[in-house]
């Protein structure tokens, strides 16, 4: 379980994070939600370690990584796909899941399964990763988190831009992992995907954690998403 | 002929010196002034090995090859984790930096090796003369004419400097930690989100990179003599080669220096060695004005 308590951080001297609060669960999809600029992708990179804590803590399974280097927070089996996919675009499809293995030291059996989840990519694994499609790109991103067998996987508009039926493959793949006992969480936009998937909503307004949610109550309640969505 | 020759031996070393420089510029966005200063520290290093190990040159030689590279490689890592690690590699305060470290470097061998040229014997040097085509009675006929001579020795340099370019592309396309590297350059932030220990890659990369030009020195030594000024023309050059290469890009770094190296030694030969430096620069300009992102660089994102 990762639980991320009372979490303040930012961008040097510009704060971002004012006490930011959530817990994923293995099995269950944990969806954080708020408005553009409210700190979502912030709390992202906080939580992988790219960015210092002025307080509060991050921890997996009890112990304690927000004060481990950052370059070993994924080697507890972290995975991160971040908003705007961030591939090595210099390198080739090969390339880019070869260094998702190296994470974890995973090998031959593991990049074997991962190709078997994108079929598209083994196409590819020649090709420079700038030279794909967005589509394929997100295949790649996604490819590249489960190389490390993830025990989290924090997932960052992971359907931004994409076509109807890219947005349902990623869907199953989330799903899927999910009912291996993935701990998932996922900053997403848009309200009858979370519905649709999540098992419990966060929302963050102004780098603050303001409401945690059952999907079944956030049904119930709708103007919660009025209230911190503006929808 | 001749004077291409001496251009290949100048453009040979000059490869490996702004690969250097190119290779800490795309990984690591640093501006390495300093760099003229670990070719220097490389000549001079090879000159205090091949005195001490003075028994025959070629043994003086192999040591400076293996040592000189090695000791620079690792003063410049202890330099990147002392001061360039401390200052977050801030673009300007980098630039000031190794301004600073340039005259550390130059102003301790001046106290240590002192103001003097210093030759190292190179390894082997028997004078080959080249053959040459002329017009004779049965069709063209090959002859060697007078004067017409190159050493071994320069021969071996331009050798030597293709072999280490080939490993050098082997190492970064072929193994892990050249995947590492390439990872690294690519996106700084999602290499630590995927494990790789960037301040690490990052004290190694300036370490390689010193390595190279101190390489470059070694190589160059026994034509050239060592002394405690001698950076500053290689830096130049450098500099020259990596912008009109292409920031950061290693294809253009090769053909620049190819480019710039054949002319320079040309150049010196028949005219003077100001005037190309004065047209090096001249291109540069150009390459500024008409294509600010290099020959094979990239626009920037
Ligand atoms: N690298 C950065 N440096 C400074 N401020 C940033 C940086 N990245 C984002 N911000 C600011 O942090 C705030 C939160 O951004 P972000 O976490 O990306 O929001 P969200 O993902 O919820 O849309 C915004 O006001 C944004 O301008
Ligand atoms: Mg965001």
């Amino acid at each position: 379980m990762l639980e991320v308590s009372n979490i303040h951080s930012g961008y040097g001297r510009v704060q971002i994070l004012f006490g930011a609060s959530l817990t994923a669960r293995p099995g269950e999809i944990t969806c954080v939600m708020g408005r553009n600029g409210a700190g979502k992708t912030t709390a992202m990179k906080a939580i992988m370690g790219l960015l210092p804590l002025s307080q509060g803590t991050v921890s997996l399974d009890g112990e304690i990584i927000s004060t481990l280097p950052a370059h070993e927070v994924p080697h507890r089996r972290i995975g991160y796909v971040p908003q705007g996919r961030r591939l090595f675009s210099d390198l080739s499809v090969a390339e880019n899941i070869e260094v998702g293995l190296m994470t974890c030291k995973e090998g031959r059996a593991t990049r074997d399964e991962v190709l078997d989840i994108f079929p598209r990519l083994r196409e590819r694994l020649h090709q420079r990763a700038e030279t794909l499609s967005g589509g394929e790109q997100q295949m790649l991103a996604t490819a590249r988190a489960l190389c490390l067998r993830p025990r989290v996987l924090l997932l960052d508009e992971p359907t931004e831009g994409l076509q109807p039926s890219m947005i349902e493959a990623i869907r199953q793949v989330i799903v899927t992992l999910r009912d291996q006992g993935v701990a998932i969480l996922l900053v997403e936009q848009r309200v009858d995907a979370v519905l649709a998937i999540a098992d419990r909503v966060t929302f963050l307004e102004n780098g603050r954690s303001a409401d945690t949610v059952t999907v079944d109550a956030l049904r119930a309640t709708p103007d919660l998403m009025h209230r911190y969505l503006g929808v | 002929m001749l004077a291409s020759l001496e251009g290949a031996v100048t453009a040979a070393t000059l490869a490996l010196t702004a690969m250097g420089l190119s290779l800490v510029f795309g990984v690591m966005r640093v501006v390495n002034v300093a760099h003229g200063e670990f070719y220097m520290l490389g000549a001079v290093i090879a000159w205090f090995v091949s005195t001490t190990l003075g028994t025959h040159p070629a043994i003086g030689f192999v040591g400076a090859l293996i040592v000189a590279p090695v000791l620079v490689g690792l003063l410049a890592a202890a330099a990147d984790r002392l001061i360039l690690a401390r200052i977050n590699y801030d673009p300007e305060r980098t630039i000031v930096a190794t301004i600073g470290l340039l005259y550390i470097l130059q102003q301790s061998t001046l106290m240590t090796f002192g103001p003097d040229a210093r030759p190292v014997e190179p390894p082997f040097n028997s004078r080959i003369a080249l053959p040459w085509w002329r017009q004779g009675e049965n069709g063209l006929e090959m002859f060697y004419p007078w004067g017409l001579a190159t050493t071994s020795y320069k021969l071996f340099i331009i050798v030597a400097a293709v072999a280490i370019l080939i490993g050098l592309w082997v190492l970064l396309t072929r193994t892990r930690i050249g995947l590492v590297m390439r990872a690294t350059q690519a996106d700084r932030e999602m290499a630590t989100a995927f494990g790789i220990p960037v301040e690490r890659v990052y004290a190694m990369v300036f370490g390689l990179g010193a390595g190279l030009a101190a390489l470059g020195a070694v190589l160059i030594v026994p034509v050239q003599q060592a002394h405690y000024l001698m950076g500053a023309d290689p830096l130049l050059l450098s500099f020259i080669v990596v912008i009109i290469g292409g920031l950061g890009s290693l294809p253009g770094t090769i053909i620049a220096a190819l480019l710039i190296g054949m002319s320079d030694g040309i150049i010196s030969v028949f005219f003077s060695p100001t005037l190309a430096k004065i047209l090096a620069t001249l291109v540069v300009a150009m390459v500024l004005v008409f294509r600010p992102q290099g020959l094979l660089g990239k626009a920037s994102a």
